[in-house]
């Protein structure tokens, strides 16, 4: 019988011929951490007693999360990470170079790969036809302790999209429509798999953006086959020679298959306070914005950035609402001065942030007033999400935030150009 | 099976109780401060969890348990959230559905999760868990509720008191 692409990678990762809801054990070919998960795994790895990790090289300590640190305590989290990188080999990503999701892609992650961050958002990697996933740090301790994790091999919607996103609409607004129609748990243990003949069309920006959201679903992976678009981004990174073709085989067993004409699909909003409380931003127009956000691990790459330049090239944020950019890396961070977004953004009346998760945690950098509303790029908008559980945080586009920016209230991107 | 029958009072919550709930970002300068964490476990959800928590385990017989509705610890992979919540004192954990990440985080951490129709189940009533069975006795209300069984990997991680002290005895995924 056919595999999908979660069975297929599974299979060869544990060199066996494995199908949904096998227990596995599977070789890991990237294992990380960011600064506020990262030191209660090292704790852990050490009470495993394992002198060293058992591929350092393939180990990462990311500082993005409290970057640069606002406080004392986090300060000595780091402090801890880049000891343990120095005692043991593995590698520390400082403060400044980005959010870890993004350099993983940058950086590390090719088709086929196993990857398990302590993040939920690792699914990121999936963009890249990695099987990427989240775990806590004991999981990621055992991982790194032993170079191997265990897996049930999930069971797979399959996401079938056709035709294209029409103007002003983007992979985020597709995101949002789907968790809004599955629900937040709506592929709880599932692998969310990403197809049809959309996908020749998809950008690994825009595959990266859906991936990412893939967890607030409840999936456990977010998965892209590999094609010459993957290809192209490989070659363009330094990594032409980890290109390997990946697609599932026709015939794969899937547990459910959602049918979505892109064309379809108008600019959406996440309101408060679960990401799966979705309406078209038509219908929440009007709402005021105090704090508008664009950047994290969904929506700061270089595209993002680039979008809401052009939309706000020229024109002033409004002066009742903040805006906060932050890109996603340091090379986002150059790419976007040398192609002229951050000056646009800047003359627009933007504050630019270090490359990092900046306001989307709640741990510094733009923690909203008791009642205040932000309009944000982040993938989610839990109570207490950005540091205040008395304010409100909505989800959106670049395109719909730069263009509420500009309002000061919930704006449907194709009103404001 | 680990501690066959665990006994102790229901504590409820909601449904969708993130881990922003449980352990909010702005918390994060305590994550290598524990106890001081644990003081603000599920403060946004519900105010007093932590002293409530810790009255409940002196005052009955066995230990608080969090009866939770659906989707329960959805969000970040942080560990923190369940380590915190046991560190209050709950000796287990019912809801009736939960996000994949937190189930796995609360096994590692030796903390049992069972799915049941927790709506039979009403805060500060009496359950008694049987572990091998998988069953609750609500003793407050004389109802019994069937729960999913625990996959055999988890439990044999839960057996040993979590993944750090399994992987300490054998070295090695046995599964
Ligand atoms: S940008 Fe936000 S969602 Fe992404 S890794 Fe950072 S904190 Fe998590």
């Amino acid at each position: 019988m056919g595999k999908t692409l979660a069975e297929k990678i599974l299979s060869l990762k544990s060199r066996g011929d494995v199908k949904a809801g096998d227990i596995v054990v599977s070789d890991v070919d990237l294992v990380f951490v960011q600064d506020t998960t990262g030191p209660l795994t090292v704790r852990q790895f050490k009470e495993t007693g394992c002198e060293a990790p058992a591929r350092a090289r393939q180990t990462i300590l990311f500082l993005d999360h409290a970057a640069p640190s606002p406080g004392k305590e986090l300060a000595n989290d780091h402090d801890f990470l880049r000891r343990f990188a120095q005692e043991t080999g593995c590698l520390v990503s400082e403060v400044g170079e980005g959010v870890c999701h993004q350099l993983v892609a940058e950086q590390f992650a090719n088709p086929a790969d196993v990857i398990v961050g302590a993040d939920s958002h690792t699914v990121t990697a999936g963009g890249l036809g990695a099987f990427a996933t989240g775990m806590g740090s004991s999981d990621i301790a055992a991982a790194m302790a032993l170079g191997k994790t265990w897996f049930r091999v999930p069971e797979t919607f399959r996401v079938e999209l056709s035709g294209s996103f029409r103007w002003m609409v983007f992979a985020k607004d597709l995101m949002l429509y789907l968790i809004g129609r599955i629900g937040a748990d709506g592929a709880n243990y599932k692998a969310l798999e990403f197809g049809g003949t959309s996908l020749k069309r998809t950008g690994i920006p825009e595959r990266l953006t859906m991936a990412n959201m893939a967890v607030e679903a409840g999936a456990k992976v977010g998965l892209f086959p590999s094609d010459k678009i993957t290809r192209d981004f490989l070659t363009d990174h330094g990594r032409a020679n980890r290109y390997t073709p990946l697609h599932p085989d026709a015939g794969a067993d899937y547990e459910r298959v959602i049918s979505i004409a892109l064309d379809r699909l108008e600019p959406m909003l996440s309101l408060p306070h679960t990401v799966d409380n979705v309406s078209p931003v038509t219908e929440a127009k009007g709402v005021k914005v105090q704090q508008a956000f664009i950047g994290t691990c969904t929506n700061g790459r270089l595209e993002d950035l680039a979008v809401a330049a052009g939309i706000l090239r020229g024109k002033k944020r409004h002066p009742d609402t903040r805006l906060l950019i932050a890109p996603a890396s340091r090379q986002v961070l150059a790419r976007a001065i040398e192609e002229g977004h951050i000056a646009s953004l800047v003359d627009a009346g933007a504050t630019l942030l270090p490359p990092g998760c900046a306001a989307c945690c709640g741990i510094h950098q733009g923690v909203p007033a008791d009642g205040e509303v932000c309009l944000s790029t982040a993938n989610r908008n839990f109570e207490g999400r950005m540091g205040n559980p008395a304010a409100m945080i909505y989800l959106a586009s670049p395109a719909t935030v730069a263009a509420s920016a500009i309002r000061g209230e919930i704006t449907d991107p194709r009103e404001a150009i | 099976m680990p501690r066959q029958v665990l006994k102790g009072t229901a504590m409820k919550v909601g449904d969708n109780i993130s881990t922003d709930h449980i352990i909010p970002g702005r918390f994060a300068h305590l994550r290598s401060n524990l106890p001081e964490l644990a003081e603000h476990v599920l403060e946004d959800a519900m105010p007093g969890f932590a002293p409530w928590a810790r009255e409940l385990s002196l005052r009955s017989e066995g230990k608080p348990v969090l009866v939770a509705g659906k989707n329960l610890g959805l969000g970040s992979s942080r560990e923190h959230a369940p380590l915190v919540i046991k560190m209050s004192g709950v000796g287990a954990i019912l809801a009736e559905s939960v996000a994949r990440i937190f189930f796995r985080n609360a096994i590692n951490q030796g903390l049992p999760v069972l799915l049941c129709d927790t709506g039979r189940i009403a805060d500060g009533d009496e359950l008694e868990i049987n572990l091998a069975d998988g069953t609750v006795v609500d003793s407050t209300s004389g109802v019994t509720v069937e729960c999913s069984r625990i996959p055999p990997v988890m439990s044999a991680i839960l057996d040993e008191g979590g993944l750090i002290p399994y992987i300490q005895r054998h070295g090695d995924f046995k599964l």
